[in-house]
């Protein structure tokens, strides 16, 4: 048995909005363990994002706690918390600073996290640009002379470049045309292995989850409804919901569609 | 036979720029027979929206715009319009869906008055009273449980999938005879877009409505269109009906296209190249798909 990498013991996030407390987040307990790759999916608003922010510490948890290694993670992170814990986000086009070259936003997670030796950054910059695929040349450019793919290799590589542990995975592909995020999957899957990463993988893309996740959380509305290995979330599912989220897929072969078809069935023996 | 309602005919398209002409558009054709669903599917960046606003004639105000190439709706050449005539056209007798449905509202008018603008270009002199109650009735045809309540809503107030219902409405409105879909659902959930697609197709079958749907999901596309147009940067690549496409795709960006996509049942990312020269490979057309002759 692995060991656990994060512990959510609990965890809920309420947020006070006009209409009344929300509870984003409710009652939430997994882990995450050390390697694998734990997707999260549900719809908007299930609390997905909410929960990512969490482990991110960009907010702290209302009720409930966190741990890494099994250390409490306090509201306030210190830099080797923010340096073990990483995110990829979206859109890379939003995530990368337009008037940054690319070498400079890698050099500044390194600087930030006092990385190697301040001389030989700019050269490591293009080093970790070779590792995710991208000529070493490429770190003088702009964001604005990168395609999306391209992009969002370069934000991978800043979340490397801090020899991060846990990667948070933040819909990476979901802006990507269908080659591009074949590629950028299979890098995600390559950098994994060859590094031993552990990765959240945050989709409402279920086809993707089938093919890169070892386990998966779904979400709704805030709850944990099941937590599964791929495996036995794509051939029965135990709640309702999955199968209602593996039902509704857009699908490319008959074999899939008879795999929804019989999930499908099934949902309306549950009601 | 009567025309198409649709027929694209070697159809350019290049943006003219300092450094010179951008060829967006290689003359690519195609048509769309009366109550037909056919999409025009490819990754961004590829020509699919532009080859709607063409339609549409949105692009042929752009100045930097250079276009050749015959567009027919209805057996009409589209060119020998007035600008006035063409504007007539939009909203009426063709009408598109865009991606977005919440940034395509305006939000400081309530879905009701927006409904009677829209009514109102196929019959001008209508009263608001009575455009109201077609907009409940066009509302409740897409399966909004209570119409009154959305028509007094602003569309900030409405979800994702509500929005979308409204445009799909809006557009269906004054029974166009082409509804250009551009990437509908794409903003939306899998379960509320799966639900819109069953609802507009539904809607365009009972009303044989001609579709140009327009998308880069080929799941979607498999759903939805009765046949398919690949396109690849400007060229289309492949055209068939959308079962012998997906069954047995020739072209080799086709093939590479469908081995890219993720798979429900399993088997893992597979290794493609996301740029070849195969991919420039000549035209395939399946069998019973030729595009017809014009009588212009």
């Amino acid at each position: 048995m692995s060991e656990n990498l994060l512990t959510l013991s609990s965890v809920s996030k309420v947020f006070d909005t006009p209409s009344g407390k929300l509870r984003a987040v409710d009652d939430v307990s997994l882990e995450v363990r050390q390697g694998e790759c734990l997707a999260i999916v549900g719809e908007s608003g299930s609390g997905k994002s909410t929960l990512a922010n969490m482990v991110l510490g960009i907010y702290p948890p209302s009720e409930g706690e966190l741990r890494y290694r099994g250390a409490l993670l306090p509201a306030r992170r210190e830099l080797a918390h923010r340096r073990a814990i990483q995110l990829v986000q979206q859109n890379p086009m939003s995530s990368l600073n337009p008037r940054r070259s690319i070498g400079a936003s890698l050099r500044l997670a390194l600087d930030v996290h006092g990385i190697g030796e301040k001389s030989k950054r700019w050269q490591r910059a293009g080093e970790l640009l070779k590792e995710v695929g991208l000529p070493g040349d490429y770190r003088s450019r702009s964001p604005a002379s990168l395609s999306g793919g391209q992009r969002q290799r370069v934000a991978i590589a800043r979340a490397l470049a801090c020899q991060s542990d846990l990667v948070v995975l933040d819909e990476p592909t979901s802006a990507l045309d269908v080659l591009v995020q074949a590629r950028v999957l299979k890098l995600l899957n390559d950098l994994r292995a060859a590094r031993g990463l552990t990765y959240i993988f945050i989709t409402h893309d279920l086809s993707v989850v089938r093919n890169i996740a070892d386990r998966v959380a779904v979400f709704e509305a805030g709850k944990l409804v099941e937590l599964n290995a791929t495996e036995k979330i794509f051939a029965d599912p135990d709640h309702p919901y999955t199968r209602r989220l593996i039902a509704a897929v857009p699908v490319v072969t008959r074999k899939e569609e008879e795999l929804r078809a019989r999930l499908a069935k099934n949902t309306h023996e549950d009601s | 036979m009567t025309a198409p309602t649709l027929r694209i005919s070697d159809l350019r398209l290049g943006f003219r720029r300092w450094a010179g002409t951008v060829e967006v558009l290689h003359g690519i054709s195609m048509h769309i027979r009366k109550g037909e669903r056919v999409a025009l599917v490819g990754e961004s960046g590829s020509g699919k929206s532009v080859t709607a606003r063409i339609v549409l004639g949105l692009l042929q105000q752009v100045r930097s715009a250079r276009i050749s190439g015959l567009v027919e709706f209805e057996g009409q050449n589209l060119d020998t319009l007035s600008a006035r005539d063409r504007a007539r056209l939009r909203g009426t007798a063709m009408s598109m869906i865009f991606q977005d449905p919440t940034s395509s509202l305006n939000p400081v008018y309530t879905i009701g008055v927006q409904f009677h603008e829209v009514l109102r270009r196929r019959d001008p002199r209508l009263k608001m009273a009575e455009a109201r109650q077609r907009a409940a009735r066009a509302l409740a045809d897409v399966a909004i449980p209570n119409p009154d309540r959305v028509l007094d809503s602003y569309s900030f107030q409405l979800s994702g999938g509500m929005n979308q219902r409204v445009m799909i409405a809006m557009a269906l409105a004054n029974e166009p005879s082409l509804l250009l879909a551009d990437e509908p659902g794409t903003a939306l959930d899998v379960t509320v877009q799966a639900q819109t697609l069953r609802l507009m197709r539904d809607l365009v079958e009972e009303h044989d409505t001609s579709v140009l749907f327009i998308s880069h999901n080929l799941g979607v596309v498999r759903e939805f269109a009765d046949r398919v147009y690949v396109i690849y940067k400007g060229r289309i690549v492949e055209h068939g009906p959308a079962d012998s496409l997906f069954e047995d795709p020739r072209h080799p960006y086709t093939q590479a296209l469908m081995r890219a996509v993720p798979r429900l049942t399993g088997g893992g990312i597979p290794d493609i190249e996301d740029v070849s020269e195969a991919y420039f490979a000549p035209l395939v057309v399946h069998e019973g798909c030729g595009e017809p002759e014009g009588a212009a």
